[in-house]
């Protein structure tokens, strides 16, 4: 857990975590904790993608399944499936990932604007891509995948439903 | 101590005594031949011009003065108190208190106060028509009070002719203004009263008289075996005398000392360091004068407190919300290991941290007195400027608030009473016709009931009109032409809450630009409270806020719905019941129960919820919690009751804060979560 940019000149440090077949990562100074998948509380007339609350050290955590936000059709949970804790705005939010064991530098100069079919996930919720030696690794933009105002809308747009 | 914790309490001790000053010049304008009143203003200016001397403040130690000065004409006798002196006054706490606030704020504390000290000092010198005389309860004189002081040979020889039966007196004569030989007046007075006794001293002395060194007022100090009303003859016939003021002397009470005035000049120039020595100093000058010295002490109240910071007090509230979710553990874990001794010490430990906890939630408690304090002289200025008679009734300001309650619960209540002023309460004229007494009442009112806190502001003026608000609301396009008729009043009245109405007809500084009472609702809802409204037109309206009286701890029902366990604020909570089959009756497709002779909604949780197994028709019994809102009633269908627990609030976080029906989360003893009902958003 480091606190601030972590940039050794060159590097980019990202927590990195499978959804299906694609790795995604994400800057490490907005990660708080990766924990283990434990008993979800739900939380009704909540938007799908949202699926409840946990309890983690004393506070209650709302938790947000990844691959639904970000449009992925397959959102089972499996024994891998792990929660990352971030911070946004000094709120806490748990994202549901299907694997998460990987901590990488990686060197800003290897990083690019993402190229229109590079993934299934919209584009403006990625930040770029990086080319490593063996995989291309895919960096998410987790201010706009945690956009307040988006999720107010969709919010609004369930209760219309609901 | 530092200089920084000198100026906090400096700070604080102002405060109290410009209040302090503002609650007696309300009592004194109410009562203006009470001495007493005068006298306690008098003490608290006195005492905060000492302090602001002491700390270096001159612009306020000289406008205190100069307060000083007229209420000493007051409390003397010499002056009774009219309106424009009241005003001034009044404004001069303002500037006072305007002067504390930059302090505050890192300021220096100057202040323009030229006027104002003008206005006091042509107060001091007005003109009054007929020669007084006044003889004070004092009628020793009191050090401090004279200009001017007793040389050695001066005291010998009045304490000699006291000892010898003779009687010392001070005498200050002030001639008219109009008069053109005041010199020569002056002089006739003089040998008036010397074929009577010896004059010790005269101030301005006999040969600045006779070469007309002087203004109006002369002192003299006489050594007599006359009376006191004697002298005062000799001198009121005296024509062109306006007034006198005989005092007797005893000279034992005299010492030799430094004057009064040399003395405060240099406690203006102080450094810290200098404080010490000074201080005694300043207290022997001003030991005769009041009580209390100009040292900055700690004000002694009828209880003992003491200032606690606000931040440790939350902390404090954190650390015991955190220990009762462990309390509930423990209760959780006791229960299921069924070892005696462990049973035992843990109903103790409950004990204990239940009075524990009453006692962190009642310190947390702070009296709506400090909120109120402020609200009789506002009523008062506004009544002035709208030229209406009003008297505001305060009652129950000992009824006590949680501390983040009291900061935000001042805004709305200004609002609610500068409404009552500005469109309640009619002018005094109206009042007349319509057969009221002039004077306009406010009544300020705060109660406890259950588990909550009321406020009521409630006036004796024209209430709300119907056709007034219905013809805005349909000009602002809330309402429809047809829907008019329709609502009740209640429901009329309501629709004052939102946003852009307001039925005044012009905007004045003080109300009219109908973006008030939403924001009222607003900052109320958002205290965890509500607010409604009542009239009686012709007779007054009724505003009633409700609070909660604690935030983060509550009381609360546990219940099963499906597998979730669910909580319920028990102060929503009117009974738990359980109804049969049959007693379930529809009305308009709703399902509905009669409840002790009332028709009740049930509310299907599992629906609202989108719980599976929503219908309840198969059950032969349906457990229901009736919970209310006011006068409306609701019956939350569930599937079991758990029991009652006392619960910490959770929020759910930014994301989830708009979720229907649900107010937080709390932790369970097991460390599940479970949802907080709200209530509110349940009943219609």
């Amino acid at each position: 857990m480091h606190s601030g940019e972590e940039y050794s000149a060159q590097n980019l440090k990202v927590i990195v975590f499978r959804l299906l077949d694609e790795q995604f990562g994400v800057d490490v100074s907005q990660v708080k904790s990766i924990e283990r998948l434990d008993t979800i509380t739900k939380v009704p007339r909540t938007p799908s993608f949202v699926k409840g609350v946990i309890h983690l050290r004393g506070a209650v955590i709302p938790i947000i399944d990844l691959k639904e936000r970000l449009g992925m059709e397959d959102a089972t949970v499996t024994d891998q499936s792990r929660v990352i804790l971030v911070t946004m705005d000094g709120h806490e939010v748990g994202i549901i990932v299907d694997a998460a064991n990987d901590v990488m530098d990686i060197p800003v100069s290897k990083i690019e604007p993402p190229p229109r079919m590079v993934s299934r996930v919209d584009m403006k919720y990625l930040r770029g891509i990086a080319k490593m030696p063996d995989q291309l690794l895919v960096l998410l933009n987790l201010d706009k995948v945690l956009d307040m105002e988006e999720i107010e809308l969709i919010f609004q747009g369930e209760e219309l439903t609901s | 101590m530092e200089m920084n914790q000198y100026l906090n309490l400096f700070i604080e001790e102002s405060r109290e005594h410009l209040q302090a000053i503002n609650e007696h010049l309300l009592t004194l304008e109410k009562d203006p031949v009470n001495v007493d009143t005068v006298h306690e203003i008098f003490r608290s200016a006195h005492t905060l011009k000492g302090m602001s001397a002491t700390m270096g403040y001159e612009d306020m130690a000289s406008l205190t003065h100069e307060m000083e000065n007229v209420l000493d004409q007051v409390r003397n006798g010499k002056m009774s108190v009219n309106p424009d002196m009241m005003d001034i006054l009044f404004h001069c706490v303002d500037l006072l208190e305007e002067m504390v606030q930059s302090i505050s704020n890192q300021g220096d504390g100057r202040l323009d106060v030229t006027s104002v000290v003008t206005g006091l000092k042509k107060i001091l010198s007005g003109e009054e028509l007929t020669p007084t005389v006044w003889f004070e309860e004092e009628s020793f004189i009191q050090q401090g009070e004279m200009e001017w002081t007793f040389d050695e040979f001066e005291l010998t020889v009045m304490k000699q002719s006291v000892e010898s039966g003779f009687s010392v007196f001070w005498i200050q004569t002030v001639i008219t203004t109009d008069c053109v030989l005041k010199a020569a007046r002056a002089y006739i007075v003089y040998s008036g009263l010397e074929a009577n006794g010896e004059i010790v001293k005269c101030v301005p002395s006999v040969e600045e008289i006779e070469q007309e060194k002087m203004d109006r007022i002369f002192d003299l100090v006489i050594i007599t075996d006359r009376q006191k009303e004697d002298l005062e003859k000799i001198v009121l016939d005296v024509s062109e005398i306006e007034s006198v003021k005989i005092k007797q002397i005893d000279p034992d009470q005299f010492l030799y000392h430094p004057s009064h005035a040399e003395s405060e000049v240099a406690a203006s120039a102080l450094t810290s360091t200098e404080l010490e020595p000074l201080v005694s100093t300043t207290e022997s000058v001003a030991a005769k004068e009041v009580p209390k010295s100009t040292v900055m002490q700690k004000k002694s109240s009828a209880h003992k407190t003491i200032r606690v910071d606000i931040d440790k007090l939350d902390l404090l509230m954190n650390l015991f919300s955190e220990l009762v979710i462990d309390r509930g553990r423990m209760e959780q874990l006791s229960k299921e290991l069924h070892h005696g001794a462990l049973t035992e010490t843990v109903e103790h430990m409950n004990r204990i941290s239940g009075d524990l906890q009453n006692t962190i939630l009642n310190i947390r408690m702070v009296p709506l007195d400090s909120v109120f304090n402020r609200f009789p002289r506002m009523v008062r200025d506004l009544g002035k400027e709208l030229k209406k008679n009003i008297n505001l009734v305060i009652e129950g300001s000992e009824t006590e608030l949680d501390r983040t309650l009291i900061d935000e619960i001042g805004d709305p209540l200004v609002h609610l009473l500068r409404n009552s002023v500005d469109h309640g309460i009619e002018s005094p004229e109206e009042r007349e016709r319509a057969g009221k007494p002039s004077l306009g009442t406010i009544l300020l009112r705060a109660y406890y009931s259950g588990n909550h806190v009321f406020i009521e502001v409630k006036d004796d003026g024209k209430g709300i009109n119907r056709n007034g608000v219905l013809k805005k609301a349909v000009e602002k396009g809330l309402i429809t032409e047809q829907q008019q008729e329709t609502l009740s009043n209640k429901q009329v009245y309501d629709l004052l809450f939102k946003s852009g109405l307001s039925t005044a007809e012009k905007i004045s500084d003080v109300s009219g630009r109908g973006v008030g009472l939403d924001v009222v609702k607003t900052e109320i809802e958002a205290l965890g409270g509500s607010i409604s409204v009542d009239s009686t037109p012709g007779q007054g309206s009724v505003f009633l806020i409700q609070l909660p009286l604690t935030l983060s701890i509550i009381s609360a029902m546990l219940v099963k719905v499906e597998h979730e366990i669910y909580a319920v604020p028990l102060n929503s909570i009117m009974e738990t019941a359980v109804f049969n089959q049959e007693q379930i009756m529809r009305v308009q497709q709703q399902e509905v129960i009669d409840f002790r002779g009332k028709i009740v909604p049930l509310v299907n949780l599992k629906k609202v919820f989108n719980l599976p197994n929503e219908s309840f028709a198969d059950q032969e019994e349906i457990s229901v919690l009736i919970i209310r809102k006011g006068d409306r009633m609701a019956g939350l269908v569930i599937d079991s009751f758990i029991g009652q627990q006392d619960i910490v609030l959770k929020s759910l976080g930014k994301y989830l804060a708009n979720v229907f029906a649900i107010s937080g989360a709390t932790i369970l003893g097991n460390g599940q979560v479970a949802l907080i009902i709200d209530c509110n958003q349940l009943i219609q």
